[in-house]
């Protein structure tokens, strides 16, 4: 099913015109603010994955924990099943945890070291289901662990995450947030720091448990190739503002936006050769302390207009639920100012 | 786990077992002294004033034919008592402050410390001076009360930098998200990553205690009973610096520089710990190997300059 | 001009040495790039360091040689040089890049100073003008205005930072280039900036390059030569575009399959099961047996050796075990 066809009611989670600026105060009165996130709007379906995809910096870490309810919004609105969330300071209460889940980009930092397998997954089921005695928690946790390959689970449920591999501490991480029964899944970076080889089992559990389990998930990541193979759409960011997104075929066989031609241009491809041609400066993200005004990917544009440099564009449907913020598929605003 | 690790290294061990002899002694030593030496403290051997070391007598008597030895042990008790009491104190205020502020955050943290600062930028040594100067009858536990309440303000700002780094780090991150409690997130969560400061900042309000009771009392601020800081002062004014009376006051002295010891060889342990750049079992093995290598390829080289002056030997 | 035989390195630890580089050969060819890939552990950096002599206790090389070519020159044996000799051959002849630049770079030093510093050190006499000159011309190499010699390391971004690490390296024209992830600090399109420059100035100055990475499909692309490391071992070794069309070694096989093709037609992928070895209990055999899909019977208890076949290395008894051995 394309999420086209899919209606509103699938949507669980989502984000609507969120902002997020982070005031630095950096003594003195010398007080910066961080642009971080602007104007980004996200919708998680049942049953679908959608990946963000961008640079470090790029807001995208931020987005999720915005998700979360790390931090309270700038501006904008996030729902759920409809309802906007309202968290008064940080965090939310254990209500929203109980269908929300974040998972987090190293494992390793992510478990107490001091704490057992038993300890994190007996935390979270305690927390948020009741149990009639020790044997249906214990039940309940081995099958936790099955559940995420974490295998021969009767070994290593008192394991300490030092004794575990990459791997096994990321499963370990997912069967913590499965143990609340979420329904949405934000999973920033789940890979990035695990070892090549067991990078593509993660994704694979994360695409059975989308499968079997129809959650939500948000997957965030830099490496476009993994957001392909995992996702069914794709949301491309820089620099805070969201560029371009839809059907992740769609998006990346024909991105329309200069910075998602590049950053695919960019990935490695053992199909294509890399030559010493066009080892030209490429530029790097700005600096998001005191962003460029318009488009910030105007100044790395080799597209950019006049009206690049002032105003962002509006949103551009290209039909096929593939859009994009760029002035060379928007309709310019009449010269003609309204009096 | 991390306290067997702990056990192995020869300097902590030396330390714990230096701290562990002067407990004994401070509990034990008053009944040992009274029963098994018979020389009370304050009983008065008039054949014997100020003798040095020897015969009936094993470290001399005081100006007033008192045992040192005697006065040394008894002392321990209130010197310890008092480097115990004030540093629990300070260590449950460190926490409280320190933890609480670092935890939270926001408006209590700013108040929490502030009144750290004001702790810390107060002339403490001269604040005891004076309000024990107000107090009647000063008892080891207004001592130990007034030293405390001083001693805690640089562990809670310790406290409250790593209680902020913990609070943010991805694993106490992730049991917010679980919705944890905030009481389990505290005390199950994050304060067990702080033991070994706790420990560590134990021992040391507990010699900073020992010390500053020694210093009040050469101050002349003390109980009645004695300890090693009166000892030291009762020394100082009869002279026995002047007079060469060396066996009066370098035994307190030195119990004061042994317990300062054991507590930084301790210390030193617990860092080993945690900073393993400073682990030397390695670094050991490596120079042996390196030593080896070294060894066999200059026999090499040897055998290959023997067979080499044969060789030329032979054309010769 | 490099040639690397038997080259082990252990880590000595309280109980008992880990060997983490285990009987390596390699041949680094004059203006070659050859990648080295792996996963964590599989001793590609402590092949690297061991192999610029720079690795730090209690990692110590035990056994094997490295010897390097120069024209001209006898070839010279790095494993038992005096530190003195290999200073002098360490960026004239041999320089290296590391991963995070942050840490390879003086924090309270100008980026101008630290030129200055190598210029002096490894060309004595040089005026300061010319180094002054020298600095803005390589800086300039690798894309980096010269005025940010007079930065701080901190003030510069990530991808200026690395690629000021770079043109440091290539500061007394260096005959081989060791890199040891170079790029993965940095974004994909910074990534994709400093690999095409690396290329470009490699075509220039004709330098050799060894590049370790864990990224396969970034060495199909940049590299001439791969070896694939597996557990201290190589266990492949070929020209790239047959490691990624037809590699023998099942891990090598697996490696490749584990990265999404951005174009192609994709299906599930199934990637490599399993757990990385503990090289402090490597398993009996070949160290990859217990991952592997095509396992014979003596996989578990006699270790393949390295052996050329079809012009390239591998070590599987798949393929170096005669075809009618294997279906009895």
């Amino acid at each position: 099913m394309s999420p086209t066809q899919s209606s509103a009611a699938d949507v669980v989670l989502e984000a609507d015109h969120v902002t997020k600026h982070f005031e630095i105060s950096g003594g003195l009165g010398r007080d910066t603010t961080i642009h971080a996130v602007e104007d980004a709007t996200l919708q998680l379906r049942r049953g679908q994955i959608v990946a963000l995809v961008g640079e470090s910096g790029s807001g995208k870490t931020t987005l999720a924990r915005l998700l979360a309810q790390f931090y309270p919004l700038t501006s904008g609105q996030i729902r759920l099943d409809g309802e906007p969330v309202r968290t008064k300071h940080e965090f939310a209460d254990r209500e929203y945890y109980s269908r929300v889940q974040l998972i987090f980009q190293d494992p390793f930092g992510a478990l107490n070291p001091q704490k057992s397998v038993r300890h994190a997954l007996e935390r979270a089921l305690k927390l948020h289901h009741t149990f009639n005695g020790r044997e249906e928690l214990e039940q309940r946790m081995l099958e936790l662990m099955e559940r995420v390959n974490l295998t021969p689970a009767a070994d290593l449920i008192d394991a300490y995450p030092h004794q575990l591999s990459g791997g096994q501490r990321q499963r370990l991480v997912i069967a913590r947030a499965l143990a609340v029964d979420p329904e949405v899944l934000l999973a920033d970076e789940p890979i990035s720091m695990l070892d090549v080889s067991i990078r593509l089992d993660i994704l694979n559990l994360l695409r059975r448990l989308r499968d079997e389990e129809d959650l939500a998930m948000l997957y965030i990541t830099h490496d476009i190739a993994s957001a392909r193979y995992l996702a069914n759409t794709v949301q491309v960011m820089y620099a805070g503002q969201t560029v371009e997104g839809g059907p992740v075929e769609s998006v990346i066989q024909d991105p329309q936006h200069p910075y998602t031609k590049l950053l695919i241009d960019a990935s490695p491809d053992p199909e294509s050769a890399l030559s010493a041609e066009g080892s030209g400066d490429l530029g790097e993200p700005p600096n998001l302390a005191d962003p460029p005004a318009g488009c910030r990917f105007h100044l790395r544009c080799p597209f950019a207009m006049d009206i690049c440099k002032t105003e962002f564009p509006k949103r551009s449907e290209l039909g096929n639920g593939h859009w994009t913020h760029c002035w060379l598929h928007a309709e310019r605003p009449q010269p003609t100012t309204e009096s | 786990m991390s306290m067997r690790r702990l056990l192995r290294s020869g300097r902590v061990r030396a330390g714990l077992i230096i701290l562990a002899v002067f407990l004994v002694v401070a509990l034990f030593g008053p009944w040992f002294v009274d029963h098994v030496l018979g020389m009370p403290a304050e009983a008065i051997d008039y054949d014997a004033l100020h003798q040095p070391p020897g015969g009936r007598h094993p470290l001399g008597t005081t100006n007033n034919g008192q045992d040192v030895l005697s006065q040394v042990i008894v002392g321990a008790r209130s010197s310890v008592a008092v480097g115990v009491t004030s540093a629990v104190l300070a260590t449950v205020l460190a926490i409280l402050v320190g933890v609480t502020g670092g935890f939270l955050g926001g408006r209590t943290d700013q108040l929490l410390t502030m009144f750290t600062n004001l702790f810390i930028t107060m002339p403490s040594f001269a604040l005891i001076l004076i309000v024990a100067g107000y107090v009647q009858g000063v008892t080891w536990m207004v001592v130990a009360f007034l030293i405390g309440i001083f001693e805690w303000p640089g562990g809670a700002r310790y406290l409250r930098s790593q209680t902020l780094s913990l609070r943010t780090r991805d694993f106490a991150l992730a049991m917010r998200v679980l919705g944890e409690t905030r009481s389990r997130l505290i005390f199950s969560e994050i304060l067990p990553h702080l033991t070994g400061i706790i420990s560590a900042l134990f021992l040391r309000a507990m010699v900073a205690g020992i010390m500053a009771e020694a210093g009040l009392a050469f101050l002349g601020i003390s109980a009645d009973t004695i300890s090693w800081g009166t000892m030291i002062e009762d020394s100082r004014n009869q002279s026995a610096i002047r007079l060469g009376y060396w066996w009066w006051y370098l035994p307190p002295g030195l119990c004061l520089a042994l317990i300062g010891t054991a507590t930084a060889l301790i210390n030193f342990g617990i860092d080993e710990l945690s900073n393993p750049r400073l682990q030397g079992k390695e670094r050991k093995l490596v120079r042996k190997f390196d030593k080896a290598r070294r060894r066999a390829h200059l026999k090499k080289t040897e055998a290959a300059a023997q067979k080499d002056a044969a060789g030329r030997v032979m054309v010769g | 001009m490099l040639e690397v035989s038997g080259l082990t390195v252990d880590y000595l630890t309280a109980n008992g040495p880990v060997r983490s580089c285990n009987g390596v050969d390699l041949t680094v060819h004059e203006r070659e790039i050859v990648g080295i890939a792996g996963e964590s552990g599989s001793g590609k950096s402590t092949l690297i360091t061991a192999l610029t002599r720079l690795q730090r206790p209690p990692a110590v090389t035990t056994a094997g040689s490295i010897l390097y070519h120069s024209p001209g020159h006898e070839p010279v044996e790095l494993t038992t040089m005096t530190d003195g000799e290999l200073r002098r051959l360490r960026w004239n002849e041999i320089a290296i890049v590391m991963q995070s630049a942050m840490d390879c770079m003086n924090p309270v030093m100008r980026l101008g100073d630290q030129f200055a510093d190598t210029l002096r050190a490894h060309r004595p006499g040089i005026r300061r003008q010319a180094v002054k000159e020298r600095t803005a011309e390589l800086l300039q190499l690798v894309g980096v205005p010269a005025d940010r010699a007079r930065s701080y390391p901190h003030q510069l971004s990530g991808g200026m930072r690395q690629r000021s690490l770079i043109a440091l390296a290539l500061a007394c024209d260096p005959r081989v280039v060791v890199m040891d992830e170079p790029t993965t600090a940095v974004d994909v399109v910074m990534q994709r900036q400093i690999l095409t420059q690396l290329l470009s100035l490699q075509d220039r100055l004709g330098f050799a390059v060894v590049f370790v990475t864990h990224d396969l499909s970034l060495l199909v692309q940049l590299a001439d030569r791969i070896a694939i490391m597996y557990a201290g071992r190589i266990v492949e070794e070929a020209v790239s575009d047959q490691i990624y069309r037809n590699p023998f070694h099942p891990y090598t096989r697996g490696l490749r399959d584990a990265f999404p093709s951005l174009h192609a037609p994709m299906g599930e992928l199934s990637g490599i099961s399993g757990n990385p070895p503990d090289l402090r209990n490597p398993p009996s055999g070949c160290p990859f047996h217990p991952r592997c899909p095509q396992r014979l019977e003596q996989c578990d208890s006699v270790l393949p050796e390295l052996l050329p076949i079809d012009g390239r290395r591998v070590a599987c008894h798949l393929h170096t075990t005669p075809q009618e051995e294997i279906s009895r």
